[in-house]
């Protein structure tokens, strides 16, 4: 017995050996680990602020702060190929742009999670930019309790005295996603590996639609929904899925290249959504909406530092270069990229309007009617589909 | 391809890396020791198999490194369960935390680059013009195969072999097995060890053929549906071929009848593996209320020498 009672103990020493090695070097599946930039501290914890930047430097409210201390929130690893690796060059450009240096945490759920770490955060940082739609109540409870602090949150639409909102008209980069694959297809059967039935969502695969109209009347958009923003097996069944039901073109507004890599083997063409992903099949690759957020960061944080911040709600565009479409893959001829840059033009111009009538919804009532044009607002609400997608919007 | 085809095909693509981890985890569990590591352990395959594959380029190496990696977490694993015989739920649970951990860390500078197809087809033209089974088996890539002959090897192995009953006796009764004169330790050693590679082989399955790109966490919760199906297949290597494919199907299945137009939400068709398992482990439940689970009798327990149970 006595054997067994020092294996035992050796053996549970042994465990929470690993237990330790694993909280060492796994931050990446911790859910509030820090990042294991070089920025940001070595310990695998959640503690990330322990290396915030700069000196510390109270935070005065209405004056600027010479060298802010900035913070940011992923929601996943800023090596996903997507969101939050934009997010990640954002951050990499603001960096170089100020001299600072910022912490990010990657990987926090949407969950009780989140507004623990980003909490913690608050207790020494200057501004913290909350990078997923669902951080916002989260976002808003600890805005509420640092009012020192400034918070940006992206893509929400809850604000605060010290908490900004900021997103893009990125319906502007799908509707020329859409001129691309109505162009590109030849079987007239398009398809859209969707998210969550959110209007984000749904305002992108009705503007994908329209523009696959503009330029072929008999173009239809078949939709799945994952539930899920990454999980590329799921993402590769849905894609599949709409394979076989004969689409030839797909966009997948997923944060993996899964669809894109399907549609490859498949020999269809595929975009994806957030940064360029030529790299994972350049001969199938369609194009996608793209996210530019460096600049974006580089002015808040500089009006940070000039005192001159304001809690504004922030919708970036083509003209200021917060959205943008990435570079149209090699398949793609030479007159389509003609038209996609021409009407890119359009926009960056302000003449035209993803949303002007006449437009149906799916069952062929007028919703936007000729020579009208829904408000940034209306569209940010969006929960009908347009006439020629297939598909269901879970109530 | 009409729909029973593309759900055919959907089966076996998306199966083959359970079908490989429900294997190992037989083979383990048949041993008497629980495997609850299977997460972990595809990780360290799909992460092996994604850093090996972008440095050397060369399946053999791949293949090799994924096979050593689980072979050493397999043989942590035993050493923890046999000679230590620490709480074999504790080990496995430590195993899932540390294998994801681990590949999360090694992955970083690898997330998110493309391989190319590395697992070779075998094109077996003449089946082309066959309905169904040139859809399902004209151009299998090896691995695929290779599941097919494991799941023969390993059912003859353990039904048919005097080595298989020694297997079975271990897992039963790990006592009578010793008196008979079996190395219960080096038995149970070698089943996790062989184990460990087969879910090491799942995971790199996955990344090789089904995913080919790493990112963190890619798996999403099949090492805990192999647990799940090795209890599903009550540990018989030929039911959990079944199983594997079956719950291959209702992965896929979720999306075509979102295709065919249906009403049902999305959520709720997202549950159907789920309830699905569900319903089918209380038919199953129900029509062999009679007979034993099929579970090793001693699973779970360490085995020491004379000790009374």
């Amino acid at each position: 017995m006595k054997r067994m009672k020092r294996s035992w103990s050796l053996g549970t020493i042994l465990v929470l050996m690993m237990a330790a090695v694993l909280s060492a070097c796994g931050s990446g599946s911790n859910n509030n680990s820090a990042s294991e930039s070089p920025s940001a501290s070595p310990s695998g914890s959640a503690s990330a602020s322990t290396a915030a930047s700069g000196s510390p430097s109270a935070s005065p409210s209405g004056n600027g702060i010479a060298k802010p201390r900035v913070a940011f929130v992923y929601i996943g690893p800023p090596g996903d190929g997507g969101w939050t690796y934009q997010h990640d060059q954002g951050r990499q450009y603001m960096e170089k742009e100020l001299g600072l240096k910022a912490d990010t945490v990657e990987n926090v759920p949407e969950s009780a999670d989140a507004e623990r770490i980003i909490s913690e955060l608050a207790q020494n940082h200057d501004i913290i930019f909350t990078t997923s739609f669902g951080y916002m109540d989260y976002t808003l409870n600890v805005a509420k309790k640092f009012p020192n602090v400034k918070f940006e949150h992206a893509a929400g639409y809850k604000t605060n005295d010290n908490m900004a909102t900021y997103f893009g008209k990125n319906w502007e980069a799908s509707y020329l996603s859409g001129i691309a694959a109505g162009k590109m297809t030849k079987k007239n059967v398009l398809g859209y590996v969707a998210a969550f039935p959110i209007p984000e969502l749904i305002y992108n695969i009705n503007a994908f639609t329209l523009g696959a109209q503009s330029v072929n009347k008999d173009v239809k958009v078949n939709v799945v929904w994952t539930n899920t923003w990454f999980d590329p097996t799921t993402e590769r069944n849905a894609a599949v899925s709409l394979l076989d039901k004969g689409a030839d073109v797909l966009l997948a507004y997923q944060d993996s290249p899964a669809s894109l890599q399907a549609a490859a083997e498949r020999g269809a063409l595929a975009g994806g959504n957030d940064s360029d992903m030529t790299k994972y099949a350049p001969k199938a690759y369609l194009t996608n909406p793209v996210w530019n957020w460096g600049p974006y960061y580089v002015k808040k944080v500089k009006a940070l530092m000039d005192g001159t911040w304001t809690n504004d709600q922030y919708l970036g565009s083509f003209q200021d270069g917060m959205i943008d479409i990435a570079p149209m893959g090699e398949s793609i001829p030479d007159d389509v990229k003609k038209l996609v840059n021409d009407t890119k033009a359009k926009f960056v111009s302000g003449e035209l309007n993803v949303f002007t009538g006449p437009i149906a919804d799916q069952s062929g009532a007028e919703k936007v009617a000729a020579g009208q044009s829904l408000t940034d607002a209306e569209v940010l609400e969006m929960n009908w589909f347009v006439k020629g997608v297939e598909g269901t919007i879970p109530q | 391809m009409d729909l029973i085809t593309q759900l055919l095909v959907a089966a076996l693509s998306s199966g083959t890396p359970l079908l490989f981890a429900t294997l190992g985890g037989i083979l383990i569990e048949r041993s008497g020791i629980i495997q609850l590591g299977a997460e972990g352990l595809m990780l360290m395959g799909a992460v092996m198999a994604c850093l090996t594959y972008i440095h050397t380029g060369s399946l053999t190496l791949t293949l090799l490194a994924v096979l050593t990696v689980s072979a050493a977490l397999g043989l942590i694993h035993s050493f923890l369960t046999v000679t230590l015989r620490v709480n074999q739920i504790v080990s496995g649970l430590a195993m899932t935390l540390f294998g994801t951990g681990l590949s999360a860390y090694l992955g970083k500078p690898i997330t998110g680059t493309p391989i190319p197809g590395a697992v070779p087809k075998l094109d077996l033209d003449f089946l082309d013009s066959v309905p169904i089974v040139g859809d399902l088996f004209a151009h299998l890539d090896l691995l695929t195969w290779f599941s097919f002959l494991l799941v023969i090897v390993l059912h003859l192995f353990i039904h048919r072999t005097s080595w298989g009953l020694h297997l079975r006796a271990i897992g039963d009764n790990p006592p009578t097995a010793d008196v008979m004169g079996i190395p219960v330790q080096l038995f149970r050693y070698g089943c996790i060890v062989v184990g460990s590679m087969l879910i090491g082989l799942a995971g790199a399955d996955l990344l090789l053929i089904y995913s080919p790109t790493w990112i963190e966490g890619m798996t999403a919760g099949r090492g805990w549906i192999a647990v799940a199906l090795i209890i599903f297949a009550r540990w018989n290597p030929l039911r959990a071929m079944f199983c594997a494919y079956f719950f291959g199907v209702m992965d896929t299945i979720g999306f075509k009848i979102q295709l065919i137009g249906s009403a049902i939400p999305s959520y709720f068709l997202k549950m159907i593996p789920y309830i699905v398992t569900i319903l089918v482990l209380m038919f199953l439940g129900y029509r062999n209320r009679n007979k034993p689970s099929g579970s090793p009798e001693a699973l779970g327990t360490p085995y020491i020498r004379e000790q009374r149970f």
